[in-house]
């Protein structure tokens, strides 16, 4: 009964979903030319200006390529640890 | 005046030259004035696909090079009145053309024939861009198979760059029953990802070797699949709208189609 429901509807762990979800990564890089050490930059360099405003969770810091319909975006998931109270009082 | 269609995908062994020798035997076939050129400098292949090989006298780069005149180089194909084979140079490589010069050879061959095709080599290179220069319209041929789509993508990226027209989609060796387990892309993921209009499906198909290995193209078996679905691309490029053939096992759609076909003729 669980093949024949897989069958019908897809199943998550099908080798084409990896397929299409490793591709659609690096066709990413590939598209923009940014390698993932390019990434790995953008995100170091994002992390240092926004430390300068918030304390923010750098385990937690995402960024990545998001595709909506036919756009493309870039998004930053940003953790924040606490506002420093120097920003809110200047 | 002609068209010129380059067939091309950017990674090596996906169908290129099979795809060019089915639809220049099938545009052939259909009545058309039709030119196939082999642009794969130092690996030419399209000349033992077509069952040509013993035939070659001059080549591409002898033409180039005002060696020889093309309608020496030209070989006529047997089986059609108007099929004709210009070969690829072995002994030299990609460097010994140029696009303009491709560009000048192709827009010469557009005013004696109705289509002609070019079939390019694998990479991104001058190989490639010598294919491409005098092309009207590009195909780009992939198997649902990470390495071929992200290697098109390039290829589409390269193409569109150049402001060709727009390209379009040949997915090859599809199969169906793996479609069906989830372990194969379908047309659907392909087109979401390369985002190009669709020109045909070609299902695997034994078929593709047994007639490589004689060097007919399947196209002219009534029985292959494969060769019922370049039929299909041919109509297209005619401008004839085709719906696409839904991809299903062996027994289902396609077996009925041959049937069909059988009683056709």
């Amino acid at each position: 009964m669980f093949d024949l429901f897989a069958k019908v509807f897809g199943r998550d762990d099908a080798s084409k979903e990896v397929a299409k979800e490793r591709l659609r990564l690096v066709l990413v890089h590939d598209r923009t030319s940014l390698s993932p050490q390019a990434m790995e930059n953008l995100k170091n360099d994002l992390l240092k200006v926004i430390s300068e405003y918030m304390d923010i969770d750098d385990q937690g810091f995402r960024v990545d390529f998001s595709r909506h319909d036919d756009a493309m975006a870039l998004v930053a998931n940003i953790p924040i640890r606490s506002v420093k109270r120097k920003s809110l009082s200047q | 005046m002609g068209e010129a269609i380059v067939i091309t995908s950017g990674k090596g062994g996906v169908g290129k030259t099979t795809t060019t020798a089915n639809l220049g035997a099938g545009l052939a076939k259909a009545g058309n004035k039709v030119a196939l050129i082999d642009a794969d400098i130092g690996l030419r292949n399209l000349d033992v696909v077509m069952g040509l090989e013993n035939r070659i006298v001059y080549d591409l780069v002898d033409v180039v090079e005002g060696f020889a005149k093309l309608k020496h180089a030209l070989i006529k194909d047997k089986r059609f009145e108007n099929l004709y084979l210009l070969p690829a140079a072995q002994t030299r490589d990609k460097t010994a053309v140029t696009p303009d010069q491709m560009r000048d050879l192709v827009g010469q061959m557009k005013a004696d024939f109705d289509f002609v095709l070019i079939d390019s080599p694998a990479g991104i290179e001058q190989g490639f861009k010598n294919a491409v220069a005098g092309a009207d319209k590009a195909l780009v041929v992939a198997t649902p198979e990470v390495s071929s789509v992200r290697d098109a993508d390039r290829i589409i990226g390269l193409l569109e760059a150049q402001e060709k027209h727009k390209p379009f989609l040949i997915i090859n060796r599809i199969r169906a029953d793996m479609v069906k387990r989830g372990d194969m892309m379908d047309i659907d993921d392909m087109i979401e990802i390369l985002a190009i209009e669709l020109l045909g499906v070609v299902p695997e198909d034994e078929a593709i070797v047994v007639s490589t290995n004689r060097g007919e193209p399947a196209v002219l078996n009534p029985q292959s699949r494969a060769g019922e679905a370049y039929r299909n691309i041919v109509r297209r490029l005619q401008g004839e709208n085709v719906p696409m053939m839904k991809l299903e096992d062996d027994a289902g759609f396609f077996g009925r189609l041959r049937k069909l076909m059988g009683f056709k003729g």
